[in-house]
Parts: C-alpha cells; sequence; structure tokens
C-alpha cells in the first residue's frame, strides 16, 4: 500500500469572507437600489396620491387648456406639467394614473405568477399525462395573438380594472408555466434532488425543499418583468378604451387624449409616456438585479 | 472470514436504446466486511451500472436480465422500492462524482446533513445539528460550525467532498458506494480525500465499493479490485498481486497507460490494437457461450 502520511493535516477552511446576507447583497447593487428606489415612490405617490397632487385630477378649467409646462412661454403658476385640452392638471393626472398601473402591475402578474408557477411545478416535477396536459393547453393558449385575446376578452367581460387584471391573468399565466417547468425539470435531475428521492423524502418536501427555492429566483425575475408586461397591457388597453372608465386618469388614457393635439400641447402626450417608460425600464431592472443577487450559483 | 457484505452474483444488464446491447456480463465480485473493493474500468466499462444497480436508481433505458446483488442476506433487486428506500441511507450510502451537483445551492449545509440524520437515525433536529458539526469535525474541517452556515457554493471542491464524507459516514452505514470520488478534485486534494476516506472506513468498519477509472488512485486505497472491460470481469483479487503481476493483458494494458513521473514520455498510448482485438474476440466467445446457460 501506499504511504499514508501520518494524520493528515486539517483542511484550511478556505471559505472566504464571512458570507454575505442577500439583503446586504441587494444593498451593494445599484441596478436593485434605483430600480427600488424608484418603484417604491411610485408606490407612495399612488398611495398618497390624493395628499401629494397639487390640483385635482379632474377639475377643469376651460379658460387654462392647453397650457405648457413650466419654464415655457405662456406658463401658468402652479401647473408644473401643464394643463390638458380641458384645462387638468397634467401633474396631477400622471400621479394618479400610477393607481391603476400599479394595482394591475402587481395584482395581475402576482396572479399570473401564481397559477402559472404552480402548473408549471406540477408539469416538470410529475412528468407523465400531468406534464402532457398542461405543455398541450400552454402551447394552444401560446397560439392565440395576445393582444388580439385580451381586447377580446375585455369585450366580452366588459371594461373595468377586473376585467384588465383577468385579461392579463388568462394570457401571461403561460409565460411563467413554461419557464418554471423547464427549471423544475432541470432541478429534477440534479443529484441532490435523486439522492432525496432515493433515500425515501415525500414528494412535496423535495418539491419544496430541493427543487423550489432554486426555482425562486428565476420566478422572481419573471414576475418583475410581467409587471412591467402588466402596466403596458393596461395602458394599450386604457388606449383604446376598455379599461377603467374614463373619469379615473390612466397613463393609457392620458396618451390616447395627448395623440389628438399632440401639435398644439405635446407635453399632454409626452408625461404620462415618459412615466410608463420609466416604470417599465424600472420593474426590468430590478427583475434583472434581483434575480442575479438571488441566484445563489452567481454569488461570489 | 464471515459472509460477505455485498455480494454481487452473476449481474446481467441490456441497453434498451441499443437494440439490446449487453451493457453488463455475468458480473461477479463481493466486497467483504471492512474491505476497500476498487471497481475499475475505462468509461462505458459498467461500472457506475453496477453502482446505480446498487442503489436501485439504474437508468430507464437500462435493464437488468439476470443475477443478484446480496445485501446482508437479501436480494436488493428483488425488495420493493419501499425496502429499498429503508435500506439506502441507513445501510448503504453514496459519495457522489460531483461535488458541485450534489449539494443543494440554495440550501445551506446543516440544512442537508441534518436531513439524512433526521430521516435515517431519527434524531431530533438539535441533535442531528451537534452530530453534524461533530461528523465535520471528523473530516478534519476546522471551523465547522462556519462551515455548516455555509452554502454550497461558498466552499472549495475539496471542502465540498468532506462534506459529502462526512454525511455519508454519519449515517453510519454498513456499506459506501464512493463513485469516483476523487475524479472532480485537483490532484493535492485528491490525495488528502482518499486518505480521509480509508481512514474513515478504517475506523468505523465500513465496506467500500471504490469506483474509479484511476488505477492509481485504487491502488492507494483498495484492499481488493475487480477490472471490468465491456461489462465483464477482466480480473479480479488482492490489489497488491493484481497490480503486481497482472494476469490479463487488459490489466496490463491499463497500467501501461498510467502515466507516470518517472516516464514521463510513456504510457500514453492508447490500448495496443492486438490487445482490443483479443478483448473483442474474448468478449464475443463470452457472448456466444452465454446463451446456453452456464455453471461454474
Amino acid at each position: 500500500m501506499e504511504h499514508w502520511a501520518p494524520a493528515s493535516a486539517p483542511a484550511t477552511a478556505d471559505i472566504g469572507p464571512p458570507p454575505l446576507s442577500v439583503v446586504s447583497r441587494l444593498v451593494r447593487d445599484p441596478k436593485v437600489v434605483g430600480a427600488s428606489g424608484f418603484v417604491l415612490v411610485l408606490i407612495v405617490l399612488a398611495v398618497a396620491a390624493s395628499l401629494i397632487a397639487p390640483k385635482d385630477p379632474l377639475a377643469q378649467n376651460l379658460l387654462l387648456a392647453d397650457v405648457p409646462p413650466a419654464g415655457f412661454s405662456g406658463a401658468e403658476p402652479g401647473y408644473l406639467i401643464g394643463t390638458d385640452g380641458l384645462g387638468r392638471d397634467v401633474l396631477s393626472r400622471v400621479i394618479f394614473g400610477t393607481r391603476v398601473s400599479l394595482t394591475v402591475a402587481f395584482v395581475a402578474a402576482g396572479l399570473a405568477c401564481l397559477i402559472g408557477s404552480l402548473l408549471g411545478l406540477l408539469a416538470g416535477y410529475l412528468g407523465g399525462w400531468i406534464d402532457t396536459l398542461i405543455s398541450r393547453l400552454v402551447d394552444i393558449w401560446m397560439a392565440f395573438p395576445p393582444v388580439l385575446l385580451s381586447i377580446l376578452l375585455v369585450a366580452v367581460l366588459g371594461a373595468g380594472l377586473h376585467s384588465v387584471i383577468t385579461a392579463i391573468v388568462v394570457i401571461d399565466w403561460t409565460r411563467f408555466c413554461r419557464v418554471i417547468r423547464t427549471e423544475t425539470m432541470g432541478q429534477a435531475q440534479m443529484d441532490y434532488v435523486v439522492a432525496a428521492r432515493t433515500i425515501g423524502f415525500a414528494r412535496p418536501a423535495i418539491l419544496f425543499r430541493e427543487i423550489f427555492p432554486n426555482v425562486v429566483p428565476v420566478l422572481i425575475a419573471l414576475l418583475t418583468l410581467e409587471m412591467g408586461i402588466a402596466v403596458v397591457v393596461e395602458a394599450i388597453l386604457s388606449f383604446v378604451g376598455l379599461s377603467v372608465s374614463s373619469d379615473t386618469p390612466t397613463w393609457g388614457g392620458m396618451i390616447a387624449e395627448g395623440r389628438q393635439l399632440v401639435h398644439e400641447a405635446w407635453w399632454v402626450l409626452a408625461a404620462p409616456l415618459a412615466a410608463l417608460f420609466a416604470t417599465v425600464v424600472a420593474f426590468n431592472q430590478l427583475g434583472d438585479g434581483l434575480a442575479r443577487s438571488l441566484d445563489p450559483v452567481l454569488r461570489r | 472470514m464471515s459472509a460477505p457484505r455485498l455480494a454481487i452474483d452473476a449481474l446481467s444488464a441490456i441497453s434498451l436504446r441499443d437494440g439490446g446491447k449487453p451493457i453488463l456480463r455475468r458480473v461477479s465480485l463481493s466486497v467483504g466486511r471492512g474491505e476497500v473493493h476498487g471497481l475499475v474500468g475505462e468509461s462505458g466499462a459498467g461500472k457506475s451500472t453496477i453502482a446505480k444497480a446498487v442503489l436501485g436508481i439504474i437508468p430507464a433505458q437500462v435493464k437488468v436480465t439476470s443475477g443478484a446483488i446480496g445485501f446482508e442476506g437479501r436480494n436488493l433487486l428483488s425488495l420493493s422500492a419501499k425496502e429499498l428506500r429503508a435500506v439506502l441511507g441507513r445501510d448503504i450510502a453514496l459519495v457522489p462524482q460531483d461535488p458541485a451537483t450534489a449539494l443543494n445551492p440554495s440550501r445551506r449545509i446543516d440544512a442537508q446533513m441534518t436531513d439524512g440524520l433526521r430521516l435515517k437515525r431519527g434524531l431530533s433536529a438539535r441533535e442531528a445539528r451537534v452530530r453534524a458539526a461533530a461528523l465535520l469535525e471528523e473530516v478534519q474541517i476546522r471551523d465547522p460550525e462556519r462551515v455548516l452556515m455555509s452554502y454550497p457554493h461558498q466552499l472549495s471542491g475539496g471542502m465540498r467532498q468532506r462534506v459529502l464524507i462526512a454525511a455519508a459516514f454519519g449515517l453510519e452505514p454498513k456499506l459506501v458506494i464512493a463513485d469516483e470520488p476523487t475524479t472532480a478534485l485537483d490532484v493535492t486534494v485528491q490525495k488528502q480525500i482518499l486518505r480521509l476516506i480509508r481512514a474513515l472506513q478504517e475506523r468505523h468498519g465500513t465496506s467500500v465499493l471504490f469506483v474509479s477509472h484511476d488505477l492509481g488512485v485504487v491502488a492507494k486505497v483498495c484492499d481488493r479490485l475487480t477490472v471490468l472491460y465491456m461489462g465483464k470481469v477482466m480480473e479480479q483479487g488482492a490489489t497488491a498481486e493484481v497490480l503486481a503481476a497482472p494476469r490479463h493483458p487488459y490489466t496490463r494494458a491499463l497500467l501501461a497507460a498510467n502515466p507516470r513521473y518517472d516516464r514521463p514520455d510513456t504510457g500514453l498510448e492508447p490500448t495496443p490494437p492486438e490487445v482490443v482485438a483479443a478483448l473483442r474476440a474474448e468478449i464475443a466467445a463470452f457472448d456466444a457461450s452465454a446463451v446456453e446457460p452456464r455453471h461454474g
């Protein structure tokens, strides 16, 4: 036999600096900090809109119609980004518009995520006829053009916030289902899952303890991306007048109104467009940053 | 000597994918109590299939056609899934090949080490935690508490393999299947890990089935070895004897293929063609004769 060195040297605990907690890692990521800061501001604006908005978003004043933003000739004090064709304060309307956008973003994306990822987990883990059934359903579902389907759905369900949310959930659960199914299938092949199964842990325990945590980073990234998508879809439906009634300010509705007077009062179009754009970018950046920070394999 | 702990008897298996191509050809081997038994062969020789058959995780495209895997007087192949689960983890444990994929990246080491102890040894959460720390100390990890609180990616490959070895031996199994446990590691770490497996095995009297493609590694840890080629046993015997005087040409070819520091330019040749031809003829003759049930 080979020469065995006596009492082998203790292994050096070469594990580097103490592990950073997930929270402290997130705080160090400028993307996450910036984007979540922006989303936080949006939430505050939505919740406290009536306190923050300088004017009543519905109050018309035809004597002050099409007033340009501050700094332009003809600007009126108190109307920071001007007024629209009916003399309503654009800033206040944009602030109140966050309410609908954020409600849709959180509720619709959350529900789509819940339904889609639950079905995806089941399909990916159980396989067999359950997988076949769910996967075929997703295939058929995705064959429908989404915008057409959502307009059709809202037309059938009737306009309103509930319908918009339902339409987004009904259409977009498939995004989650498909990705989570694939992720789950990959996880189910991993040695630690095979080992847990071999020594006899129950299926639900394996699914939620061994598999689910490894799927969460992807799930969160998808969820935040979906929030951005939901905001856009709501804006589209508002734009074509199928979202909430026109006495509630929405970004999509404002864009529709602004489009008609873009030559006389461009700010009526530009302000909600900028808000929409910034919100979608923030959600996307947040998703990207969170996925990076939460993914244990990428943690260094 | 008492009855062997693991007795594989004339195990044959075919691949369902390749039109019934044999994967194992009446393989017999036994692992005695406290013995480290090396299973050597090139890729595709059937080493892993044997290890997987013992663990009851044979891939769907492989079918065992005959033979038995005797463990503690029972044939593992005839156990129900439930009976097998009771044996695995408790009496038979695995040290896996790749420490990078054997640990769940999103769970801390303490959670993963205590799982088996709680399920298979019936320890409470607190007892299992204490036991896990003691086990890490036994595999010479200096700061067990810190390792227990770490995630796998915070540990080096060698550390992860130590954790896995601790987890496997910590269940106090009678048999450990070590499936190429050092293949994914640096050469310097390899040696420490081999030493560790040998030390733990001797201390606990565990039997080990040590699967490897590396004769050099097998020579360092194994008491006896089995050389496998295309699913057929080529040579079997005490490690020292086989390595000193290999009887089978294939074993000689394998030995010659081992790179050596003192002869850096030799040994990197593939198996000589005449040896391969002779091997193929031998396998073909075996397959022809195996149609009739053989005795002896």
